[in-house]
């Protein structure tokens, strides 16, 4: 990638990149794949780091990790939720980060829990963090130069977390909204909150009056019920064909509630 | 692992490419940006396999890769090297038809036939990896597989009499 600079692109999956280069939304003179990297596709806990996502495991591989199903079940039903079952076999997890499109399912859930994601280039490796990694509709901070490797989820606190895609389809739809949260509980109260929002911003964002609402203080309906209206207002998403701005900070005022009360009752689910 | 290429003189690329499909073994020359479905139709004449709409929406495309269902049109020849590839016409044994393709065609869930081959190999891939499913996991499965004639009803129930036959007979 240093050769070839902004001219090539990293092919992983290629559900994305190929369709793009197809519509012409995308023409680089050169893609590498990275497909025959099998140490890239493993999903496993490191004692010294937390969950390590390899950038080329697939949706479907996300979905029926022993690793993901036993400490972030909420990570294998997003990615069981994603697209249709042929692009879960072929799309990747890092894919679904570089690409960066607003709407992607993966980063909210993986902002939520704090991830990281791992850049190579032949100059080192620098971690980033996911919630710094986007800057914009399809634009992140990893240089044309860079790779990204591997998401990784440090080990936390939280004692459940869940994410809904609110989409105008079952299957093979954008996410009008997408919720994540993560809490950590002690008996009633929540000690630590992370809620992230997809496809509401230019870039996945976090609520954060929202989670200070929320933190040590006793969870009521009503608790919740002013926490998802701040989250709503944090919100700042466009009016577009799949929902107006109005609607969509409504369903985030729903959603957020929903979510919330499913991830403090149910554990990562 | 680097692949044998070919430069031509105008500086074009191809490459040396071993499929296996449907269980024969076929080494083919492709250029770089040649998808798998277009190899499949055009240079192995295995026509069964469909396109629509070529970006990965319609799943008309659909083939099993090492025994799971992809969109041939969106993976390129060059990373389908070496690869375990099944099509439609890889279904049937001889004069025998699949008990899916039997059951399509007992339940008319075949209507134009265009959706028709990508549903029954996801169809198939779902009954390979779970004998028994559920409706709604059926589905599921067929979810990437437009139909715009016959609404998936008797698609559901095809699968589903299918998976029932099958389980008859292991018992």
């Amino acid at each position: 990638m240093d050769q070839f600079g902004a001219r090539g692109k990293v092919l992983a999956g290629g559900t994305d990149v190929l369709s793009m280069m197809k519509q012409g939304l995308l023409a680089p003179e050169v893609l590498v794949s990275l497909k025959n990297l099998a140490e890239l596709k493993q999903i496993y806990a490191d004692p010294a780091r937390g969950v390590v996502i390899g950038a080329l495991a697939t949706h479907n591989d996300l979905a029926d990790s022993p690793v993901l199903q036993e400490r972030y079940l909420s990570l294998c039903q997003t990615a069981h939720h994603m697209a249709n079952n042929q692009v879960r076999n072929t799309g990747t997890a890092g894919g679904n980060l570089v690409n960066a499109v607003p709407s992607a399912d993966l980063p909210p859930l993986l902002i939520a829990l704090g991830a990281a994601v791992t850049l190579v280039s032949t100059g080192g490796s620098r971690t980033v963090k996911l919630e710094e990694f986007f800057t914009g509709p399809r634009m992140t901070v990893k240089k044309d130069n860079e790779i990204l490797t591997e998401i990784v989820i440090p080990d936390n606190s939280f004692t459940g977390s869940t994410y809904h895609k609110f989409g105008l389809r079952r299957s093979g739809a954008l996410a009008v909204v997408g919720v994540a949260v993560a809490v950590a509980m002690e008996g009633d109260l929540c000690r630590d909150v992370r809620i992230a929002l997809g496809a509401v911003a230019p870039t996945p964002i976090r609520a954060f009056k929202a989670e200070e609402v929320l933190k040590n203080r006793p969870v009521t309906d009503q608790l919740l019920e002013e926490v998802g209206r701040c989250a709503a207002g944090e919100s700042n998403p466009i009016s577009d064909i799949r929902g107006s701005k109005e609607y969509r900070q409504d369903m985030i005022r729903v959603f957020t509630r929903r979510m919330l009360k499913k991830a403090i009752s149910e554990g990562h689910v | 692992m680097s692949m044998e290429a070919i430069t031509d003189k105008h500086g074009v690329k191809r490459y040396l490419i071993t499929l296996n499909v449907n269980g024969d073994s076929y080494t083919k020359v492709v250029k770089g940006n040649t998808v798998l479905v277009n190899v499949l139709r055009d240079d192995l004449d295995l026509t069964g396999t469909k396109k629509g709409c070529e970006l990965g929406d319609c799943g008309s495309c659909t083939v099993l890769m090492d025994g799971k269902p992809v969109n041939s049109c969106l993976v390129l020849a060059v990373e389908a090297d070496g690869r375990e590839i099944t099509t439609i016409e890889g279904l049937a044994q001889h004069e025998q038809l699949d008990r899916l393709q039997d059951s399509f065609v007992n339940h008319a869930a075949v209507q134009c036939g265009y959706c028709t081959p990508g549903m029954i190999m996801s169809a198939k891939a779902l009954l390979s990896k779970n004998p028994d499913p559920t409706e709604q996991e059926v589905r599921e499965a067929i979810a990437g597989n437009l139909c715009r004639c016959t609404g998936y009803v008797n698609i559901v129930k095809a699968v589903l009499a299918a998976a029932k036959a099958e389980g008859g007979a292991a018992r």
